[in-house]
């Protein structure tokens, strides 16, 4: 199947002088002033390239893999990266000793320069990350890995800068899980598949022939779990991404749906419904326990766990209306914690512990936002004419989710797709996929 | 206490905007020309029979699962034909409209499949005929994004098994 995790990464510290930086990156409100970073192409000798085009076929992977970090940074809203053209220094020659003076003229803030090489199979890369206006290198990283790697190394470059000049974990060696949708509304054909945050290396993972939805990440390991429609028996499954193997989670009389799994990766949490009522039951991984949590003639459904493991935040009817509410892991002490004007779905608590992002629908329109976990600070991030199912990236400063557009009386017009919001109510971006798409779950960082 | 005047106002809120909404559905139902009750929908545009005189589907209101006389008539024939073929079994497929999320529609869905078995057994039909699947939002039969295909997309559909 996929390999997914062939890291074989092996990544040292180069020698370098502990300089306390003066540029720093304020994330917690919106950026709008980003950061002016060159992202010099990572050098390469020669006989390198001879090698990178008969392994990679790829003539110049330093400089692809350049572009890979000189995106994610862009896409992050607070770096600007600058254009290429305007360098004055060769690759080589910056990665050795900056002439900050050259980086200033252009208003660069920070310089990323590196080093690449291919040998006897392996990629070498080392980069440097410099703070132009107090004339010192910030940090410097080497990396050995296998050749088809480039990308992820790219990714975690971007991770290690990000983390560098933010003082936050980056989010971008990262995939995102999603259904890919195909055909018209009334015969839409679904299928998992899975991409890198950045929309490359798109896998599908099932073939389409049964309906599919709402795929989730195990936080610590390969695994998905999901709803199928396999033999018509809508049931929650979980898939392990690396060797292709799946499996009913539980046995039980009738549809469970809106899995996901507790944060110590050990148990799936989901919704069982039987004769006209859903209740959230969980399911232990490890000696297959299953336990009923909740236990209402309402609907109780979409649930999701603080990362404590301690608390459980779900959506109910129980009060006439779909609300969202929050009660301890075992199921006592539930509490409605949304009680603004409109319907709210589809809770999700934060990595960070401190927000439940959300979908609210009001006067026909829909929002994603984020709410304390009492319920309290609400704050509504976006409005569209339908959209839903947030999913936090692992360091809890984006959401993605996706998007559709409203279709004409013959159903033209329709569309999914996947967008992405920074929790500051910022830079909002349509997320780059090959089909349609639908339902994102984002992952941990696969590095680190 | 503090939590019991919120929701007691939100209760309110909620109260109020029923009967905003409720006055702003008499509207739209008026420009589609009898199709709707409500928001029920109440053509025959995308209805088959199960035979002669045997619709297949009911219809509900936005986030309803409650049967309406149309309905409760539509199941008695239902009951009647499955009473006369008794060799036949269904499905009750339960469908959602576009408009919520996919989660709950799953489940709504599900309520509604169940409100439409429910009564079948009512009129005597043996639990053991009768299956029932959500499809959620995931099969609408008009694919236009209007109250009159949403309404048509709120439905339970009484399928042969067999």
């Amino acid at each position: 199947m996929i390999r997914i995790f062939n890291l074989f990464f092996i990544i040292f510290f180069l020698s370098s002088a502990k300089a306390y930086s003066l540029i720093e990156i304020d994330i917690t409100r919106g950026n709008l002033d980003p950061l002016p970073i060159a992202v010099s192409p990572l050098f390469q000798d020669d006989s390198s390239k001879r090698n990178s085009i008969n392994e990679l076929k790829i003539e110049n992977v330093g400089s692809e893999i350049s572009l890979v970090v000189e995106n994610n940074l862009k896409i992050s809203g607070l770096f600007n990266p600058l254009s290429k053209e305007a360098f004055l220094q060769k690759p080589d020659i910056a990665h050795l000793k900056p002439r900050f003076e050259d980086w200033a003229l252009i208003k660069a803030q920070a310089l990323i320069t590196g080093k690449v090489t291919i040998e006897d199979k392996k990629l070498k890369v080392e980069f440097r990350l410099w703070d132009i206006l107090a004339g010192r290198e910030m940090m410097a990283l080497a990396f050995t890995t296998v050749p088809s790697n480039w990308r992820r190394v790219g990714h975690i470059i971007s991770d290690k800068v990000y983390e560098r000049l933010t003082g936050e974990k980056g989010y971008f060696d990262t995939r995102i899980i999603y259904v890919s949708e195909e055909g018209p509304k009334t015969a839409r054909v679904k299928k998992l598949a899975i991409m890198d945050q950045d929309g490359f290396n798109t896998k599908y993972l099932t073939l389409g022939n049964e309906l599919v939805l709402t795929p989730r990440f195990n936080p610590t390991s390969q695994m998905v779990t999901y709803l199928s429609y396999f033999k018509n028996l809508p049931r929650v499954y979980l898939l392990d991404i690396e060797t292709g193997t799946q499996e009913v989670v539980g046995d039980f009389p009738g549809m469970t749906f809106a899995p996901r799994f507790s944060p110590d990766g050990k148990k799936i949490i989901m919704s069982f419904a039987k004769d006209g009522n859903s209740d959230i039951y969980t399911m232990d991984l490890e000696n297959r326990i299953v336990e009923r949590i909740t236990n209402h003639p309402s609907i109780d459904t979409s649930p999701s766990y603080s990362p404590d493991n301690k608390f459980i935040t779900f959506n109910s009817d129980r009060s006439g209306f779909q609300q969202i509410y929050v009660m301890k892991s075992d199921g006592s002490n539930v509490k409605r914690i949304s009680f603004g004007k409109g319907l709210y779905g589809t809770p999700v608590w934060s990595p960070r512990g401190d927000l439940i992002a959300f979908t609210k629908l009001h006067k026909g329109k829909f929002y994603i936002g984020v709410m304390r976990t009492d319920g309290s600070g609400e704050r509504l991030l976006t409005e569209n004419y339908y959209q839903e199912a947030p999913s936090w990236s692992p360091n809890g400063r984006v959401l993605i989710f996706y998007r559709e557009t409203k279709s004409n009386d013959k159903g033209e017009g329709f569309s999914a797709k996947l967008w992405s919001i920074d929790l500051t109510g910022y830079n909002e971006r349509q997320v780059q996929t090959e089909t349609d798409a639908s339902d994102p779950s984002w992952s941990s960082l696969l590095s680190n | 206490m503090n939590f019991n005047k919120s929701f007691r106002n939100t209760f309110l809120v909620i109260l109020l905007s029923l009967i905003v909404s409720a006055c702003a559905t008499k509207k739209t139902s008026t420009t589609v020309e009898g199709q709707m009750q409500g928001d029920v929908y109440t053509g025959t545009d995308t209805v088959k029979y199960l035979a002669d005189g045997v619709p297949d589907r009911v219809f509900f209101a936005t986030n309803e699962s409650i049967l309406t006389t149309k309905s409760r008539d539509t199941l008695r024939k239902q009951a009647n034909w499955l009473r006369e073929n008794s060799s036949i079994n269904v499905v009750v497929e339960g469908h959602a409209d576009e408009r919520g999320t996919r989660e709950y529609n799953l489940a709504l869905g599900e309520r509604r499949a169940n409100a439409a078995k429910d009564y079948l057994i009512t009129y005597g039909i043996s639990a053991d005929r009768i299956s029932v699947i959500s499809y959620g939002k995931e099969r609408p039969v008009d694919s236009g994004s209007n109250p009159l295909s949403w309404s048509k997309n709120r439905r339970s559909v009484t399928v042969k098994a067999n």
